[in-house]
């Protein structure tokens, strides 16, 4: 049987639910609206689905890609609306079909970000903000598998712009989606590293699109 | 969602525990609501939303138009620290409202160690710890569960308790407490008029005299209040409310699956177990209504996995035909069927094969104690040859891993029942020998040992329980014992034993050693995480009371016992003899095979059907 992809959104509550409980709370929602998911073959029986790209718990997103396959392909015009009232709070189906472009096609995501900063002016932030993600090379340290290690993330920002936002500066960018992986908390923590006095007191993040490798729509 | 909460919640582990907004959630419309209670379980999120009984009440609670109930778990301690700094009240999970705001909170207690739990709930939501502090009647502060059936040790801190099944005792409270709210009633009127619900039991409504050896002289009723509470029970248990809607966590729990409730009670009767007295009689669900709940809870949830519950699964009547009414439906969708609580003989090994066709998981019995004398004492009666012959089966379709669960300090036992828990193990290793189908893959036999707490309301609630350097001795004798390889031998410490011995029989002067303890800063005391010996030694200390005089004392025959207020429908009479019989190691027969007149049947009027 060929496969599905669903387009779907996770915001509000949701956000704090992780990668594996999304997984676990996506074949349940499935089996609630009625849709058989197809398993794997052999001992341990699982269910063939895959979110493209794993999102970070807190992060919120109105575009979020999963794969599926399903042991009988009738119904699929309804499958978006029966499967949001089979969803928990906070996830809503969007759409469904079968995709034309292979998961490693996807190369850029597009992120709006609040960052809050507790007493101090939005305006003036935005724009040293602003000042700030122009720079030709940020090396920042991550944490990886072995330890720390420096990286360069200016490569991965392909584009940044911030401007202020209700209690809040809001920022726009698009970052690279894989290889590399730039999770959007890295933008605060090289305002941390680089530019203390630049870091928020909070941030979050939603994406809000997904591209591929030459910034068209990635379906 | 909070700004403060918003800002907390990416630091700390498991966020999703904190949030709500868990499918099948109940969110009702705060204009048309005129009652809310605040349903609080003194443990994470992942035990509370496994605890059945907090899902019935939940359901049946938002069954009453215009009363909406929210659950509240224990944050765990990196939440508590961040909510404490952050100024964070403990919120209910559906609303996010603070608990204090709330018009009704009820714990549901099923365990003494999460006593402390409560006090650290409570003060989390700003509420006073003490019912004499808390002058208002908004917000009621009660309990049930469990651990409420010796009310006492918590008696300070609560208005009232429930005491039994709640399932229309708490719709009751609530209705009254509704009416009491609309009409502006004090807190003590409200309290006078709910002693008269049956189960209600308001402490402040009890007058307790000591004697000057310690022990209880006698309980005044003030205010017309009954001079023992007992018990409620669900009388049509057949009929009554089981919600087939249930929240479906969106993260996981560690009973992540539907469960059935087969039947409430049991017939087996072992001397030890608290279990088997207080939720007598027996009185079972029908398979029709059985298969009708358990097939619309999977559609509902969409759960993957279904067990049936109850004290002893193996009685219940019609379990083939329930296991084969379920498989029928389960198989074909890959749902899988779990069976806890299976006595060791043949019928349950033919149900055990039946069911685990497919996946083949760990099998666990408890013989509870080594030798055959003394599990005929305590009224456990399986035999060995059963047990043996269950392996047997089970290792002959290929199983490889037993489980063996014992406790060491029960009455009348002596060094050489110690070490017949080894033998069975030997015997068990032997039985694999003889039949594993395949032996390349080995075999893994745990045997673990707790210390025995004597309970209220059981045959052994007169007893002391041992000294924890008598149990760490015998835990020793048997260490020497388990010499085979494949055979892993775990021991439970006996600290925190030797505390739920001191408070489950405790009196009320145990408050001020719990007010201690938290102040101390405990709390989650049933997690090795955060308890501490020491802190409660300290406590008793302080508090002047002596924790051997509740845990390690024999009581006399005509003692008044602080949990007696409790009228469980057992008669103390009943208890007295199954003690007597344990001592002369007879055993007594199940109730289905002839009635022993506890007294039990008395709460449904009339004969009981085991």
């Amino acid at each position: 049987m060929d496969k599905l992809r669903l387009r779907f959104s996770k915001t509000g509550r949701a956000v704090y639910i992780s990668h594996l409980d999304m997984m676990r709370t996506m074949q349940r929602a499935f089996l609630r609206a009625g849709y058989a998911l197809k398993y794997s073959e052999g001992f341990n029986p699982h269910a063939q689905i895959s979110i493209l790209l794993p999102l970070s718990v807190g992060c919120a997103s109105v575009c979020e890609l999963m794969d599926f396959t399903l042991t009988e392909v009738s119904g699929l015009a309804e499958l978006p609306g029966r499967l949001s009232a089979a969803l928990p709070e906070g996830i809503r189906a969007m759409e469904v079909y079968a995709p034309e472009t292979k998961a490693k096609q996807l190369k850029w995501l597009e992120i709006e970000g609040r960052f809050e900063y507790d007493g101090r002016d939005s305006v003036a932030m935005a724009e040293a903000l602003n000042g700030f993600f122009a720079r030709e090379s940020m090396v920042i340290r991550k944490k990886t598998k072995r330890g720390e290690a420096e990286s360069d993330i200016a490569p991965a920002v392909r584009s940044f712009s911030a401007m202020e936002g209700e209690e809040a500066v809001l920022v726009r960018a698009v970052i690279s989606a894989q290889e590399p992986t730039l999770n959007p908390e890295l933008l605060p923590s090289a305002l941390r590293q680089l530019v203390p006095e630049l870091a928020p007191d909070f941030a979050e993040f939603t994406r809000l699109e997904t591209y591929g490798e030459n910034m068209s729509v990635f379906r | 969602m909070d700004k403060k909460l918003k800002r907390i919640l990416p630091r700390v582990q498991k966020p999703a525990r904190y949030t709500g907004g868990e499918y099948n959630q109940i969110i009702k419309n705060k204009a048309e609501v005129d009652l809310r209670m605040a349903f609080c379980f003194p443990d994470t999120y992942e035990i509370g939303m496994s605890n059945v009984g907090m899902r019935i009440l939940y359901s049946t609670i938002n069954s009453m138009t215009g009363v909406w109930c929210e659950r509240v778990f224990a944050p765990w301690g990196d939440m508590e620290e961040e909510m404490r700094a952050a100024g964070v009240p403990l919120y209910a999970l559906e609303s996010g409202d603070p608990v204090a705001d709330l018009d009704a909170v009820g714990f549901s207690i099923g365990y003494e160690m999460a006593y402390t739990t409560v006090l650290n709930m409570l003060d989390l939501a700003g509420i006073p710890l003490r019912s004499e502090d808390r002058t208002e009647l908004l917000p009621l502060v009660f309990a049930g569960g469990t651990a409420c059936c010796n009310p006492e040790p918590m008696a300070q801190f609560m208005d009232l308790f429930v005491i039994g099944e709640g399932e229309e005792m708490d719709n009751e409270l609530l209705e009254l407490l509704r009416t009491a709210k609309r009409g502006g009633w004090s807190k003590k009127d409200f309290l006078c008029r709910a002693a008269d619900i049956e189960g209600v039991y308001v402490p402040s409504l009890y007058e307790p005299e000591y004697n000057a050896d310690g022990t209880l002289r006698c309980v005044t009723p003030l205010d017309g209040a009954p001079a023992r509470v007992r018990r409620r029970i669900v009388k049509d248990f057949d009929d009554s409310h089981f919600p087939t809607r249930q929240i479906v966590p969106s993260t996981e729990i560690v009973h992540d699956r539907v469960n059935l409730e087969l039947f409430r009670g049991c017939i087996r009767g072992c001397r030890f177990c608290q279990a088997g007295y207080v939720y007598r009689p027996v009185r079972s669900r029908s398979v029709d209504r059985l298969l009708e709940q358990g097939l619309e809870s999977l559609k509902n949830t969409g759960y993957q996995e279904i067990t049936l519950s109850s004290l002893s699964s193996s009685d219940y009547r019609q379990l083939p035909e329930l296991c084969d009414g379920l498989l029928d439906y389960c198989r074909e969708r890959s749902i899988s069927l779990a069976l806890p609580s299976l006595r060791a003989d043949n019928f349950s090994m033919e149900i055990m094969q039946k069911v685990q066709s497919v996946r083949k998981s760990g099998l666990t019995f408890a013989p509870e104690a080594g030798s055959q004398r003394l599990r005929d004492a305590i009224n456990k009666n399986v035999r060995e040859e059963d047990l043996l012959e269950s392996c047997r089966v089970a290792f002959a379709g290929g199983w490889n891993g037993v489980k063996l669960y014992f406790m060491l300090g029960l009455p009348t036992e002596t060094d050489e029942d110690v070490v017949a828990i080894a033998q069975i193990a030997k015997d068990v290793l032997h039985c694999w020998r003889e039949n594993a189908l395949n032996k390349n893959r080995g075999v893994r036999i745990t045997v673990s040992t707790s210390c025995f707490v004597p309970k209220p309301h059981s045959p052994f609630q007169w007893e002391k329980q041992i000294p924890m350097e008598e149990y760490l001795r015998r835990v020793n004798l048997l260490r020497g014992e388990m010499n085979m390889r494949n055979v892993t031998y775990n021991w439970h410490d006996p600290e925190t034993g030797f505390i739920e011995a001191a408070l489950s029989r405790g009196d009320r002067r145990l408050g001020a050693v719990l007010e201690q303890v938290w102040r101390d800063g405990g709390r989650l005391d049933a997690w090795s995480d955060y308890f501490s010996f020491e802190r409660w030694r300290r406590a008793f200390e302080k508090c002047g009371l002596d924790a051997d005089f509740y845990a390690a004392r024999e009581r006399g025959r005509d003692e008044l016992l602080p949990w007696e207020v409790v009228d469980t429908g057992v008669r103390r009479e009943h208890l007295w003899r199954e003690r007597e019989r344990c001592y002369a190691s007879e055993l007594s027969p199940d109730c289905r095979t002839q009635c022993t007149g506890c007294g039990a049947n008395a709460l449904i009027g009339g004969v009981c059907n085991g």
